[in-house]
């Protein structure tokens, strides 16, 4: 009768549209989130005694259940996507803050202190040194966010037609049509292992200074 | 002629021995003008140390630290009314034990550290006048495990300053390319990664990327601690031989008492508390500690490491009791004197092969393979009396053997005759001897 990728016109995308709709509600609020979290946690890095209340408010934010984001927001912003994506935004803080935070932090002294000596300010050390070298923690953070953003964008079916993939499971649960409930399903987790492997490829494109054991022969095991 | 040019200047400095680490700025210093002392002012105002450290030139100061204090918030004095007169285009080595304030000392000259009370005037400017980053820049900065940009090729670490400094990427990357091979890296490690270095590479890349934009002066703090003790040596002599080209003024932190007596041309002890215990060439340190800090401070052996300021080459050398491998009968009964009892035998080239007791060799069937080694040689005309010392002591016969350039057997000395010159050169300060590498 249908193709499998055939949707019911209720749903009002195509399955292709409702992967890209899925992924752009996933993926700005994971991208806004980092644009908030990088001088927050600059903040938190300079003024040390910041850091641990400002991780108890975004746990605090998290623990928030989206709907109840949804209840205020809706007298705003409406039954819109920027509805569904605010409250992922904020959750994404709760990785993306300790993840920019511990990854400056771990930048080593000596580096600090040599860049310091050289007369790099503050302004250039931040960006040229702490940064790229806490690259690889950052790119590690933005991978929780997001994933986890792409499983929660589903919720956004409680606000109307605005969950994605998440309406097309709700379709599929309501309908009984197991079609939907898999291609819901797999559609998500292909969608999420997808995003994780590109930044993945992201860090090891942005890294080509990290050991990476067998791949790359280094010097000392050359000659030790 | 800056020697010339500085002799008579400052008579006040004839007056009074070790008026060098004691004397309050002259009127030079607050025209801004820098001091200079010739090598013979200071043989002169320093009767004792002056003979054997002539040849290490001391010029003025370029960076002049005027009683400085830098005081914590909590109280603690890390430095307490430091006065130093750091030498131009020479190496002065700050040290003594940990907690003794010779990196606070350090870190205020390129203010990473802000002093309370004093001022540092680098070339008769005082350094709180500049901006920052531009001072920092003049200024090299190399640290114990060379506190690398691990994001950064090798070249690119080299090539930091010069960037900043707004030189053209070709251009500073030209030029960290031309410190690689100065600092002895090789070129193929320029695409590399600091990981991918060993502990002793990486800190060459450390001081090539000091020197980089070819700054006046070096700040090094504890740069050689982190690297085994063959490495370190080697790095040593490198700078060692760097600062012979290029003649930077060097400030060096370190807590090895034999590290700065082998680098520095002026050696600040400092105690803990942040005091100056004592401001003095190596010689004259090892010679005439200020006080019982600086006698222990030097440990135990300071005797033996001062005899690595006298050369070797003025020891009565004997020849001989030296044979060839080919020697004849004749040559042999010649040569084996009453008054040494051991021949050296030696291949046809000179080279020496080892010692044979006195009356055992027969011409023509000398068996080389039952000779007594004859250990480690000294170099006759370039190593100090501590390396003939130690060849003496090292020897089984007691006989330390010297060579040539070539490493053909110059003659052999007993270990009495060096005892005598090493008295010798005690008392008889007149004699002019130099340092050499121990």
């Amino acid at each position: 009768m249908s193709g499998l990728f055939d949707m019911p016109s209720y749903l009002e995308y195509s399955y292709f549209g409702l992967v890209g709709l899925h992924l752009r509600e996933a993926l700005i609020p994971v991208l806004a989130g980092l644009l908030v979290a990088l001088p927050l946690a600059q903040l938190c890095v300079r003024v040390r005694w910041l850091y641990p209340p400002v991780l108890w408010v975004t746990t605090i934010l998290y623990a928030i259940p989206s709907l109840a984001f949804f209840v205020v927001l809706i007298d705003y912003t409406g039954l819109s996507e920027t509805t569904v994506m605010i409250p992922l935004a904020v959750y994404s803080l709760v990785v993306l803050v300790p993840a920019i935070v511990d990854g400056v932090r771990a930048v080593p002294q000596e580096t600090l202190a040599a860049a310091t000596a050289m007369g790099f300010g503050p302004v250039r050390r931040y960006l040229q040194v702490q940064l790229p070298i806490a690259a690889p923690a950052i790119i590690a953070g933005l991978r929780v966010a997001c994933v986890s953003s792409i499983s929660l964008v589903s919720v956004g079916m409680l606000i109307g037609n605005q969950g994605a993939l998440g309406n097309m499971l709700d379709a599929g649960l309501k309908y009984d049509q197991p079609r939907l409930v898999w291609l819901s399903v797999g559609g998500t987790a292909v969608l999420a292992t997808a995003v994780d492997a590109v930044l993945i490829g992201l860090r090891l494109l942005l890294t080509p200074w990290m050991p990476r054991g067998a791949r790359t022969p280094a010097v000392k095991e050359a000659t030790g | 002629m800056r020697d010339a040019d500085g002799f008579g200047r400052h008579p006040a400095h004839n007056r009074e021995n070790g008026s060098f680490r004691t004397r309050a700025p002259g009127p030079e210093s607050s025209s801004g003008e820098r001091s200079r002392l010739s090598p013979q002012l200071l043989a002169q105002s320093r009767p004792e140390a002056g003979d054997f450290c002539q040849t290490r030139r001391v010029f003025g100061a370029l960076i002049r630290i005027d009683s400085v204090t830098k005081r914590y918030p909590d109280g603690t004095v890390a430095v307490d009314r430091l006065s130093l007169e750091i030498p131009d285009r020479a190496i002065t080595v700050l040290v003594g034990p940990s907690g003794c304030g010779k990196t606070t000392t350090l870190r205020m000259i390129n203010r990473m550290v802000e002093p309370s009370e004093g001022t540092i005037l680098l070339d008769g400017k005082d350094i709180q006048q500049q901006p920052v980053n531009t001072l920092r820049r003049s200024m090299g900065y190399v640290i114990q495990n060379a506190g690398l940009f691990q994001h950064r090729t090798i070249l690119d670490n080299i090539a930091t300053v010069p960037r900043l400094l707004g030189w053209g990427k070709e251009r500073s990357r030209a030029r960290a390319r031309e410190l690689m091979d100065r600092v002895g890296l090789d070129g193929t490690l320029a695409r590399r990664y600091p990981y991918q270095l060993s502990g002793g590479q990486q800190q060459r890349v450390g001081v090539a990327r000091a020197l980089a934009a070819d700054p006046p002066v070096l700040l090094m703090d504890e740069p050689f601690s982190a690297v085994d003790p063959v490495v370190r040596k080697g790095l040593q002599d490198e700078l060692l031989r760097i600062q012979e080209e290029l003649a930077k003024t060097i400030v060096f932190v370190t807590h090895d008492i034999d590290e700065a007596v082998k680098l520095g041309t002026m050696v600040a002890v400092m105690r803990t508390g942040g005091r100056l215990a004592q401001f003095a060439p190596p010689a004259e340190l090892l010679t005439d500690p200020a006080d019982a800090f600086v006698e222990d401070f030097l440990g135990t052996d300071r005797g033996i490491r001062r005899l690595s300021f006298f050369t070797a080459a003025g020891l009565d050398l004997l020849t001989a009791p030296i044979v060839a491998v080919d020697a004849t009968a004749e040559q042999i009964a010649a040569r084996d004197t009453a008054d040494v009892p051991y021949l050296l035998v030696t291949d046809l080239d000179g080279r020496p092969l080892g010692w044979a007791e006195s009356g055992e060799l027969t011409a023509g069937s000398i068996e080389t393979d039952r000779l007594l080694p004859h250990g480690r040689p000294f170099a006759a005309g370039t190593d100090s009396l501590r390396a003939a010392l130690d060849c003496a002591v090292l020897s089984p016969t007691g006989w330390a053997v010297a060579v040539d350039g070539e490493g053909r057997a110059a003659g052999v000395v007993s270990q009495q005759t060096i005892a005598e010159a090493i008295r010798g050169a005690h008392a008889n300060s007149a004699r002019t001897t130099q340092k050499v590498a121990p």
